[in-house]
Parts: C-alpha cells; structure tokens; sequence
C-alpha cells in the first residue's frame, strides 16, 4: 500500500478492499466484522437498549494521553454507559482526507482496537470515505455504540432530587487544558495527560453494586459546569456546590490561572456526575475510589429545591455565585 | 499531585480572608463606595464570593479598566475592516466576539473567510509574519501599559531583523489618563480605588499620585487573591476613617515603586502618547499611545489607513455610566434582555472581564 491515502481507498473498489483487509480487520476484526456484509448481525442483544454516536474530530489527532482514535472508542462508550448501560457494540466510520499519512492512520486504529478491547466492545461494522485534499482536515471518525440497560429504571439527566449528593469521578479540567496546551507549544513544569479513558466498567460496579443512581452524566465539552447546568435544568432543580471539594490538578490550575480559563469550563474525556440519594454517597464514593477510573472521587454538592435550573457556587472563603453555562469557546485574554 | 481549587497559596487561605472580612466589618460604619479599576479585579471579586461577604454599606463598582471594553466602536470598525481587506490579522483571543458596527465581530468575518490568528504574545505574531513572508500580517495592539512593552520589544526585534511584512494596529491605553478623566467627572460617586496590580509592575506609583494630592482620592495597588483585595479595601476605610489620603502599594510582592523602568523605557522608545477615543468615556487626552515615526514603517494605522466610520451607538446602551459607577449593571434596561453575553450590545458585556458580563456571569 502507498505510505499516503489515496482517494482509491475510498472508492469501493480493489483498493477499498486492500484497505480493509489488510488496516481494519487486522486490527478491528471480529466474528462480526469478519463477515463483510453490508449490516453486522447481532442475536444476543435483548431487553432495554441504549445507543448513543459521536462524531471526533480534534487537532492534534495525537495528543498527550490519547489520540483521535481511542478518543472515539472511550466519547461513544462512556455516553452509552451514562444512560446505565453496558455498551457492547460499535460502528465505525472514517473520513479521511487524501494524503493522510498511512502510518498515522495504522496508530490510530490500532490504538481503537486497544481502547475497544479493554472496555469490553466490538467494532461490527465500519464505513471509510476518502475525500479530496482540503475538504476535510486530515481525518474525522463517527462512532455509534450499543449496549443493554442494567439499571431499572436507567439514569437520566431529569431524575435529580432534591437532597441528592453530587459526586464526580475525579479531576477536573485535564484533557481540556492539555489539548490546548500541546496545539499552542506551551509546557508546564509537568505534562498534563488528557483523562480520555473509558468510564463503562465503573459505571456498571456502580449500578450492580450501589443501585438506585438517579443521574450519570459525563461532563465533555463545556466542562462540570455547563453539565450541571443541563442536569439542573432538566430535572428542574438547583444545585450547589463547593468549590472546596472540586478536585482539580495542581498543573491544570496553574496553566487555566496563566491562560485565563476556567478548568470548571474545560473538557474532560474520561470522568463521570453521579447523583444519587445522600444515602448511598459514601458507599458509592468508597467504590469509585477503589476503581482506577475514579481514584479522585469525591462528594461536590447537593441538589435541591430553590431556583429551577440554576447551578450555585459555594466559594471557598464562604461566599455564594452563580456557575454559569459556558457561553461559546474559552478565549485566552489579553493581560 | 491534586490539589483542590482555590487553596494554592495563602492569599487565598480562607481563614486569613475571614479574619480580614471581620475587621472590615468593624470599620464599615458608613457607606463606602469603591471603584476597582481593573476588569481582573472585577472577576476575582465575583468569583471568589467577596460580593456575597462584604456588609451591605460596602458597595463596588467596576471602572474602565478591561482594555477590550474600552476599545472603541471605530478601532473595531478599522480592524474589521482590514479582516475583509483580506490581511491576515493575529490578535489576542478575546478581541475575538466584541461586536462592532452592524454587529459584526471578528468571529463572524473569520467565518466569511477573513484569515484571524488567535496569537499568545505578539512575538507569536511576529512569528506568523517570518513564517509567511508572502502575507502581510497585522497584530491587533489591545492593552494598557501592561502590554504595550511586549508589542514595542517586538516591533523592535522586527526592525533591527528588517522585517517587511508584519504591522501593528496600535489602540493601546494607558490607565492614568482615565483615572484622571474619571476623577474630574462631576458626578463620579467613588469613595476610593483598587488600582490595578497588572498595570502598576510597569509603571509603578508615582503616576498615581495626583490622585491624592489633586482630587484627594485614596487609592490602593492590589493584588487578585481575595486576601490581596480585602486587605486593599480594609486599607481605603482606614483612610476614610483617619483622613490621611494617600497612594498605598498593598502588592509589594510584585510591584517596585518605581514600576519597571526597562519596561517603561522600550514603551516609550516605540510609542509616542496620544489621544485616544476609549468606549463609554469619549476622548481623553495623551490616554493612547501611537507608533513614533521612526517606527511608521510597521504602523497598520499608516500602511492600510482602516476606515474608521463613525457608528452610531446602540440607544439605549448605558456602558458609559456603568463605567462611571453611576448605574450598577442590571440597572440598564439592555441588561439581560438584549444586551447578554451571547449577544453583547455595550463594552461592559463583551469581554469576560467586562462589568455588565462579570455581573451576568455570576451575580446570584
């Protein structure tokens, strides 16, 4: 094969068929895949489903922590496992721009078929496109995940109560501010890793272990803040929280300060919202710090009756603010 | 290592800050108004929750002191109009949403197509220019005295390596001209100032002193950690209380009192002051600060001579008070219904460090 993607590679002829045989099945193949027909064949899904899909597109398509590839298996599982589901298949489709380099692409499916592997799903079916240099930068990939509910009734971004603890499932800020770190050069003291992983094995503890989690809701782009705005909304509900217990990295907290951002604005790729009745946080939170994904768990705040929708900041000297939603992108200031 | 928000040193250590509260508390037997210049200012004291704590007799308003709040409405005009000129533009990130005439924003030419660089510092600008030598680039020179050093240290590595193709749109300010022009106002309603700590590591305290000697105004250097801006406002009520009005540094540890002469001397080797146009205040004289001719060669303003269209203001839009302390944000009838952060009409709404957005973002 040419070390560049060529435009035949989208053109369902021979080429196509090199590219699948020798790139995707090698690496994503499966008794599924294998097959070749135009839909997967699935027989043992029953019972209430959740399905979810996502579209990735980042730059740099490598970054500190992750790249675009793993990014699409742990953004479409861990979406799937929010509704309290197990995800257990996923379509692939790739965009490819002409000229991509082939070596580029051979890393970022291997490293899907790593991330599909130790989160327990199968890539099924899968589509490639290849279009002209310029009418895409250099690649996107949707994914759409499957899986079976294990939660009855399954969590929902509408069944905060009144009284529920707020928990999250670790630091916040880090993929957000390492992504633009690496697109800008800048470096800090330390790397700051993105925390792109997948969130479905503790998710489903949670839920087999705990039971009754009214609300999982990962907190992607636009950060805690803007997610807790939804869940507020949706359930119709205020929440407060205390800026004392959110945990954040000390690196995260020192490149925000030196950009002018907010890690509470920033993405994260691989931590979990869980709310569920104050009587089960501790419980919960003793789970999830047992679990690698949620080694820095801990216990935010509250929800309760009082201003529908609205999201209140307990300051750490004692004083109260609005936590806003999250306008459009953060921009670096001036001074 | 992780750590939690808001407990990286002790300017920020809570109990500190309670001690300082409760000693405020002890001296706010009357009203007291004061003015915190600087739009960091303004967001720290939102964010950390001082607004909430404060007794109810101490009251803040947020002065001119966000550079992009102040930019104004024909600086925007000349800028976006050299985006559609089709020079590539390298600018800091939040000049990115202010909205100009007929609510056009650098975002929006960008997605017509205008070529628009989010830079960090302006030597990243420069960068863009050595790397593109085909192109002509423009930086968008926004910012006090705090930023005007870097962009003359940069026009001066570009001419001594006999750049050809990289340009500087000066619209810089400077803080105490608008002190001043805000001191004279008759109906200013301040009973002291927070001066901004960015501002003072450059310029120092003496170009504040007229504050106390001419229009008796105390006022204080501050830093923006909630001890550094209680501890400031603690010392404008003993001021009040004694009567002895004076310029305090309370940010020695990042301010000299002689400012950074280094800093200070580039400045003014590159720059020459002013008039300046600043948005809500009008004219103030000697408050700009323009390329001196040795350095026209680099001067946007010169080489591509922007329209600078006189736009009408939005009616209605209060910014100018707001900025004068006189109207407090939600007292415009704008504010929140078709003034809001998504769609900003005034100054104040259109930077996050901007009063009207501050008050927006987090007044609960």
């Amino acid at each position: 094969m040419s070390d560049k993607v060529l435009l035949d590679y989208g053109s369902g002829g021979r080429a196509s068929h090199r590219l699948i045989k020798d790139l995707f099945l090698k690496y994503l193949g499966g008794p599924a895949l294998n097959r070749l027909d135009d839909a997967a064949f699935i027989e043992d899904m029953h019972g209430p489903l959740a399905m979810s899909t996502d579209t990735f597109t980042i730059y740099p398509l490598f970054f500190p922590g992750g790249d675009i590839g793993s990014l699409a298996v742990h953004g479409t599982v861990n979406d799937v496992a929010m509704l309290g589901a197990e995800p257990r298949y996923l379509s692939c489709a790739f965009l490819l721009e002409e000229g991509l380099d082939m070596q580029d692409l051979e890393n970022i499916v291997r490293s899907m078929s790593e991330a599909a592997r130790n989160c327990g799903v199968q890539v099924v079916t899968g589509d490639t496109k290849v279009v002209p240099r310029g009418a895409a930068d250099k690649m996107f990939i949707n994914t759409t995940g499957i899986g079976r509910i294990i939660a009855d009734p399954a969590p929902s971004g509408s069944r905060a109560e009144p009284g529920d603890a707020v928990l999250i499932s670790g630091t916040m800020g880090d993929h957000g501010l390492a992504v633009l770190a690496h697109r800008q050069g800048l470096s800090f003291e330390t790397d700051i890793l993105s925390d792109s992983r997948a969130l479905n094995g503790l998710t489903c503890n949670l839920i087999r272990q705990v039971g009754n989690v009214h609300v999982f809701r990962d907190p992607t782009r636009g950060g805690l803040a803007t997610t807790l705005n939804e869940i507020a909304s949706q359930s119709g509900m205020e929440i407060l929280v205390h800026e004392e217990r959110i945990p954040v990295h000390r690196e995260v907290q020192a490149g925000c300060s030196f950009l002018g951002l907010d890690p509470l604005y920033l993405a994260n790729e691989g931590k979990f919202i869980s709310i569920l009745p104050e009587t089960l946080a501790e419980k919960a939170l003793e789970l999830m710090r047992s679990h690698p994904a949620g080694r820095d768990a801990a216990l935010i705040g509250h929800v309760r009756e009082g201003h529908r929708g609205r999201v209140i900041l307990k300051t750490s000297l004692g004083g109260h603010r609005l936590l806003d939603m999250l306008e459009g992108e953060q921009l670096p200031r001036i001074c | 290592m992780v750590w939690v928000l808001n407990f990286i040193n002790k300017f920020k250590d809570p109990e500190l800050c309670r001690n300082i509260l409760e000693k405020i508390r002890n001296e706010a037997t009357t009203p007291f108004r004061f003015m915190e210049v600087c739009g960091t200012h303004t967001v720290a004291i939102f964010q950390s929750g001082i607004k909430t704590l404060l007794p109810e007799n101490i009251s803040h308003i947020s002065g001119p002191g966000c550079p992009v709040c102040v930019t104004h409405d024909r600086e925007v005009a000349a800028f976006l109009a050299l985006a559609e000129q089709g020079v590539q533009l390298a600018t800091f990130g939040d000049l990115m949403r202010v909205p100009g005439p007929y609510g056009r924003s650098l975002k929006s030419v960008q997605a017509d197509g205008g070529r628009i660089q989010v830079v960090y510092s302006p030597f990243d600008a420069l960068q863009l220019a050595l790397d593109n030598p085909g192109e002509k680039v423009v930086f968008l020179g926004v910012g006090f005295e705090t930023t005007a050093p870097a962009v003359a240290a940069t026009l001066k590595v570009a001419r001594e390596q006999g750049v050809k193709n990289f340009f500087v749109l000066s619209m810089h300010k400077l803080v105490p001209p608008a002190l001043q022009a805000l001191a004279m106002e008759r109906d200013i309603r301040v009973d002291g100032l927070l001066l901004p700590g960015h501002v003072s590591t450059i310029i120092g305290v003496q170009p504040y002193f007229f504050l106390a000697s001419d229009y008796g105004m105390p006022a204080v250097i501050t830093g923006f950690e909630p001890l550094d801006i209680l501890q400031s406002i603690l010392i404008l009520l003993h001021q009040k209380k004694d009567g002895r009005i004076r310029i305090v540094n309370n940010y020695k540890r990042a301010v000299a009192d002689q400012g950074n002469p280094k800093a200070l001397a580039v400045m003014n080797e590159v720059f020459v002051p002013a008039d300046a146009r600043w948005r809500g205040l009008g004219n103030i004289p000697g408050s700009g600060l323009l390329l001196r001719e040795e350095f026209s060669e680099f001067d946007a303003w010169k080489a591509f001579d922007p329209k600078t269209e006189d736009v009408q203001a939005l009616p209605g839009c209060r910014c100018g008070q707001v900025l004068k302390g006189q109207i407090l944000p939600d007292e415009c009838p704008l504010f929140r219904n078709k003034c809001t952060p998504a769609s900003p009409v005034g100054p104040c709404m259109v930077s996050t460090e901007g009063s009207c957005a501050a008050f927006f973002k987090y007044f609960v």
